[in-house]
């Protein structure tokens, strides 16, 4: 069974959303690297890049599989993880934490993201 | 409604990720992708096969029948050999890559399974006249492949005398056996690049075989390995895989796989267009390649010629994980597919630069006498 903090927020796409004072930080969830399997590849953004809620904002590839990343608020990149540019393995190993992806000031602007109870039932309703 | 193998239940109970493949329910990864292929290429590995198709054909015109639908010299497959080749179609384009199995008094047919149902129509269509008699045995069979440089050595120690002659199976023989008190029918073949087995023997047992093949050695030496790790180890060594570098719109010299067409057998379907093809040589070619620029080229990515016209496409590709780099396969016009030559791959509309290279990527390591 999937991790599913519940102090995040999540999207559709599978990336949570966790605010820190008036930033947020991004990264994929657990059931999102456990179905991509090891990744190997991960593709981020400049810091200043600004992306519209939506709007594909990198590529994460396993083995098997390329994905798109997509901004779950929109607004202006503050920060990326440089480290996983060497090791991708914190993202399937701590997506939560050190496999965070990258760190925006929002616009305001954001996709319908769920709380934790929505995003399990989601997750739920989509294995069946 | 997809359909399952008999090890359905013990893949699930192994922790297995299932997904859909060709119709079936199958595990694509137990602990992970590049886990299984690291313990193929060091140790050794089990793989559920049961999806593939195996078709019997016998009776007094079982050679003259498949001389005819083959493109390989199926008189040159002594009885206790086998022999990979192709089905084409009267243009020459591909209907599916097949391995034969000379055991006595019959043959069996090795289909992919996403081609089952057609393969089965084709070789009906194509026996009559013929005095032979086919059987579709593809239920009332399992399949396992022990793949990896381990596979001889911990089948030699499973349970039963007769495996102990293993050692002697030549590469690409086929015998009958018993392992574990069950009748199985073995041979010195697989699609990974390493030495290995395939086991075929009657569906009731596949539990116990799996669980007892998986226990063979200390714990841990067999790793259980998902349609994942098959994929990127068929890729390292180049082996063609139907609907990306093999399909019915490519012929077997844009394939490189000319030498599985023995025009000067006799007559076969699509015999003529293949001799036309390879007197003219073909116009596009498969072509391995590495990227110079960065990114993941996969499967159907446009390439273009360094002038941006579109070309060709990208028939695999993925990180290779015995060679450690992103490494692909493409059809490409033939000047383009020369050693050195350079093109771009299209990755989410981003030109990426990419460099022809040998292939195969692996040099498979299969045991010859």
């Amino acid at each position: 069974m999937s991790v599913i903090p519940a102090d995040l927020r999540y999207s559709k796409s599978d990336e949570w959303v966790r605010v820190e004072g008036d930033e947020v930080v991004i990264g994929i969830t657990d059931y999102a690297q456990e179905q991509l399997g090891d990744i190997v590849y991960v593709e981020l953004p400049q810091v200043g890049a600004t992306f519209a809620p939506g709007e594909s904002f990198g590529v994460i590839e396993s083995v098997k599989a390329s994905s798109d990343l997509y901004a779950p608020v929109g607004g202006e990149v503050t920060a990326v993880n440089s480290a996983l540019e060497s090791d991708q393995q914190p993202i399937n190993s701590d997506p939560y934490g050190a496999g965070w992806l990258i760190r925006m000031r929002p616009s305001g602007e954001e996709e319908e993201l769920m709380d934790a109870a929505a995003y399990a039932a989601y997750l739920e309703g989509r294995a069946h | 409604m997809l359909k399952r193998t008999p090890l359905f239940e013990a893949h699930r109970a192994a922790g297995a990720r299932m997904v859909e493949f060709g119709g079936w329910e199958m595990p694509v990864q137990y602990s992970g992708i590049i886990e299984e292929h690291h313990a193929v290429r060091q140790g050794a590995g089990l793989f559920d096969i049961s999806h593939m198709g195996r078709f019997m054909v016998r009776g007094p015109h079982a050679m003259a029948f498949l001389q005819h639908v083959v493109t390989c010299d199926v008189s040159a497959i002594p009885i206790g050999q086998s022999s990979y080749g192709l089905l084409c179609k009267p243009d020459g384009g591909i209907v599916d890559d097949i391995f034969i199995y000379h055991v006595p008094d019959e043959f069996l047919v090795v289909v992919n399974a996403a081609n089952r149902d057609k393969d089965w129509a084709w070789l009906q269509e194509h026996a009559r006249g013929f005095d032979v008699e086919l059987e579709d045995r593809s239920e009332r069979w399992a399949m396992l492949a022990l793949q990896g440089p381990a596979a001889e050595a911990l089948l030699v120690n499973a349970e039963d005398a007769e495996t102990a002659e293993l050692g002697n199976l030549p590469f690409h023989g086929v015998a009958l056996t018993s392992m574990f008190g069950v009748n199985v029918l073995i041979a010195r073949t697989g699609y990974t690049g390493e030495d290995g087995f395939e086991l075929f023997f009657d569906a009731p047992h596949a539990e116990m075989l799996w669980t007892r093949l998986l226990a063979l050695g200390a714990p841990g030496s067999v790793k259980p390995c998902g349609l994942g790790a098959r994929d990127s180890l068929r890729f390292e060594p180049c082996l063609a895989l139907y609907g990306h570098e093999i399909s019915e719109t490519i012929n077997p010299y844009e394939a490189r796989l000319g030498w599985v067409v023995k025009l000067d057998k006799g007559d076969f379907v699509g015999r003529e267009a293949l001799a036309a093809i390879k007197a003219r040589g073909p116009a596009r070619r498969l072509a391995g390649f590495e990227m110079v620029g960065r990114g993941i080229a996969r499967s159907d990515y446009p390439v273009l010629a360094l002038s941006g016209e579109r070309v060709g496409h990208v028939t695999s590709g993925m990180p290779a994980p015995t060679l450690g780099k992103p490494l692909g396969i493409a059809l490409v016009p033939t000047p383009l597919s020369a050693e050195g030559s350079e093109f771009d791959v299209l990755i989410r509309e981003k030109p990426a630069r990419a460099r022809v290279i040998k292939m195969p990527f692996y040099k498979p390591r299969y045991k010859k006498a």
